[in-house]
């Protein structure tokens, strides 16, 4: 007992991490788990710690599924996601992760995270329709600044935003919208690739039209096979969601994406 | 009574509620489970909005092995499944909390409530019947007049007992977010009701309005990391009452510094163990229940590994803390995973206030005696729970030595939860919420001097 004990205080998430996560937490990270069959050694602190980021926010998303959620769960584990992105940026350990793995891994780690909560939405397709509802009117008080922020964050990110302003604010849609993107946004953008690659090359060149959500709401992206399609399936009309049914993040469909905005 | 004599707990009654439809069993989940102030009664309630209600067999000198049975008394639809058209959301009837009303007049009354509504319930009983009416016939038919030929005065005639429950006020509209603890005034006139984020003061005849005493909603919904997760009113002073947060810490309120009860008079908070720093430090430190010690010197809280016991005039740091299931403290990352670490177990205290108990899983509930400092794990199942037989210590073991019938902590069911449990005000009697069972046991030496 005794043993265990020093096991726990000195290693304490070495230890609680290792046999959560080896056995449990890395079912959909094939990366990871390859990773750890190769070296056959205890994930780094730092990898348990992404894990921890991406389980917590896969909850956050998954408990607006729910009929209710709870606001207590909600809230906790929105503060264990703030920890951990206050202790990242102290660190600065966010670039180190990125450099580690190349910028490639981290977009599909995300993306892995993204594929489950969308499996999961699609179930509760129906009951997401006011939700997105709300959002887009929201998203019509936001300034451009905002929105630039919001378009070049990765796609499972754009979800929880969106679905916790919503699990936190069910009574009155209208209610401190602008403010609480800003702020999500700042808890949020260190998991946007920051790392120099295509994806923000991409929208740097795009003007502020593409912002409009008038464009975005004349239903454009709808038959449109695109990347980071959840983001934009929230601006689409309600009828419009149900139409985006497999899309894939791919660089290639960035492209695409942002030709069209631009050429209308 | 010290825990000494607790050991020999036998079982009195096992209930098993039956499938309310085909549906499964979900809605026998019981939620809540609570004594009145005598403990002739016992209120549970479940997730399908029922409330059933047991009575204790008085003592009779002819069966002397019988009394201090519990046996259904009243069972009713307390709450029914709403739809919030607002919002596109259901409105769950299961009930979160029951609460008896000190006892006035012949009537029993209690509040139950789920997530928005608070209800109140006049429980009588009837006896008799009146019988030979002049108007009317046996079955309540007007009588032919000219059959009538003299007047007779109507007799009461005792008939079978009928056990009538009528709602008798329904406090609705009072609440945002979802209601998590009721607790009645000493001064039975009033009571609080907390949702996560505020509490209400209402009279127990108005229904339309309340008065908002606590309010912890920030301006900015992004600001919001904290919430309300108990809260109850001091046994004795009418003015004070607790409420405990997500972040460890109870409030001690006084109602008559303001009228909202925003500043609190004390802050009761420990100081985080720095050598026990996780991510997962202020998911466990969230405080899950707050009870009042009937000498309302002392509070009891239960967050996901301990149970402490606060001096209300100590706010720096709990006079007692016991380990429920520090094995679990290894396993955090997993429970967290599977939302384990989000159960909200509550916790009692005796009737002396000197034994408290908690539910842990596996059908585990662990007792501590305050005085001995000696500590016991009972399992409420089937197989250990036939009538008379006595309960038997378990242990969990985590490593080294296993003892015989030791469970291993990796063999622990963590969907067998005992989140509910009450202590009869008086007499070492329990009640054990086991998911749809409820278990009732008494101190086998208590039963045997009658």
């Amino acid at each position: 007992m005794g043993e265990e004990e020093g096991l726990h205080q000195t290693q304490f998430l070495d230890t609680m991490f290792v046999r959560g996560l080896k056995r449990k937490c890395f079912d959909g990270e094939e990366d990871i788990e390859g990773t750890l069959a190769g070296i056959k050694a205890i994930p780094s602190y730092n990898l348990q710690r992404q894990s921890l980021l991406d389980m917590s926010l896969v909850k956050l998303q998954l408990c607006h599924m729910l009929v209710e959620p709870n606001l207590c769960r909600s809230v906790l584990i929105a503060n264990t996601v703030r920890q951990i992105q206050e202790e990242m940026t102290q660190d600065g350990t966010w670039q180190m992760i990125n450099t580690q793995s190349t910028g490639q891994a981290s977009l599909d780690r995300l993306v892995s995270t993204d594929i489950l909560c969308r499996s999961s939405r699609d179930q509760a397709e129906g009951k997401h329709v006011p939700a997105y509802g709300t959002f887009n009117k929201d998203f019509e008080s936001d300034q451009a600044q905002d929105s630039s922020e919001t378009m070049s964050t990765a796609p499972s990110v754009q979800a929880p935003r969106n679905l916790q302003s919503n699990a936190w604010e069910m009574e009155n849609p209208q209610e401190n919208k602008g403010n609480f993107q800003k702020s999500l946004d700042q808890i949020f953008e260190t998991l946007e690739n920051k790392s120099p690659n295509s994806v923000e090359d991409l929208f740097s060149e795009v003007d502020n039209s593409y912002y409009d959500l008038d464009t975005m709401l004349t239903g454009m992206m709808s038959n449109t096979k695109m990347g980071h399609c959840d983001s934009l399936e929230t601006f689409s009309t309600p009828t419009n969601t149900a139409s985006n049914s497999n899309c894939k993040s791919d660089l290639n469909d960035l492209d695409h994406i942002v030709e069209i905005l631009v050429e209308s | 009574m010290g825990i000494h004599g607790l050991v020999a707990l036998s079982s009195l009654l096992l209930v098993s509620c039956p499938p309310k439809s085909d549906a499964g069993h979900q809605a026998d989940i019981i939620s809540t489970v609570e004594f009145n102030h005598t403990g002739e009664l016992l209120a549970t309630g479940d997730k399908g909005g029922r409330v059933v209600i047991f009575q204790r067999e008085p003592e009779s000198k002819n069966e002397p092995y019988n009394q201090g049975e519990y046996n259904v008394y009243s069972t009713f639809q307390s709450h029914e499944p709403e739809f919030d058209y607002l919002k596109s959301l259901e409105i769950e009837e299961k009930i979160n909390k029951i609460k008896w009303l000190p006892q006035q007049n012949a009537a029993h009354s209690l509040l139950s409530t789920n997530d928005k509504t608070i209800k109140l319930w006049k429980i009588t009983e009837r006896d008799k019947r009146p019988e030979g009416y002049n108007l009317k016939d046996e079955e309540g038919k007007l009588k032919d007049l000219s059959t009538v030929t003299s007047l007779q005065v109507p007799v009461l005639k005792p008939m079978d007992l009928m056990v009538e429950v009528t709602p008798r006020r329904i406090f609705a509209n009072g609440h945002t977010y979802h209601v998590n603890s009721i607790s009645v005034n000493s001064d039975c006139e009033t009571y609080m009701s907390a949702d996560d984020l505020r509490i209400n003061l209402w009279h127990l005849a108005i229904t339309d309005r309340s008065f908002n005493i606590v309010d912890i909603k920030p301006a900015n919904m992004e600001d919001l990391t904290e919430v309300i997760t108990a809260s109850e009113f001091h046994p004795h002073h009418c003015n004070l009452f607790v409420y405990s947060s997500s972040k460890g810490s109870l409030r001690l309120c006084d109602m008559r510094a303001s009228a909202l009860c925003d500043k609190h008079s004390k802050l009761y908070e420990e100081p985080e163990d720095p050598s026990n720093r996780s991510f997962f430090s202020e998911i466990i430190s969230s405080v899950s229940d707050v009870k009042f010690s009937h000498s309302g010197r002392y509070m009891l809280t239960r967050d996901y590994l301990t149970v402490k016991v606060w001096d209300l005039n100590m706010e720096t740091k709990p006079v007692e803390t016991y380990q429920v299931h520090d094995y679990l403290r290894s396993k955090l990352c997993s429970l967290y995973e599977n939302d384990c670490i989000f159960d909200k177990f509550e916790c009692a205290w005796n009737g002396s206030d000197s034994v408290i108990m908690t539910g842990a899983y596996n059908n585990f509930f662990r007792m501590f005696d305050r005085n001995t400092k000696r500590d016991v794990t009972l399992e409420a199942s089937r197989e250990s729970s036939k009538p008379r037989a006595i309960l038997k210590p378990r242990r969990v073991c985590v490593g080294g030595k296993r003892r015989k019938d030791d469970i291993s902590v990796d063999s622990l069911d963590f969907t067998k939860k005992i989140l509910h449990t009450a202590w009869h005000p008086t007499e070492n009697i329990i009640a054990i919420a086991a998911t749809n069972n409820l278990y009732i046991f008494q101190d086998k030496v208590n039963s045997e001097m009658h």
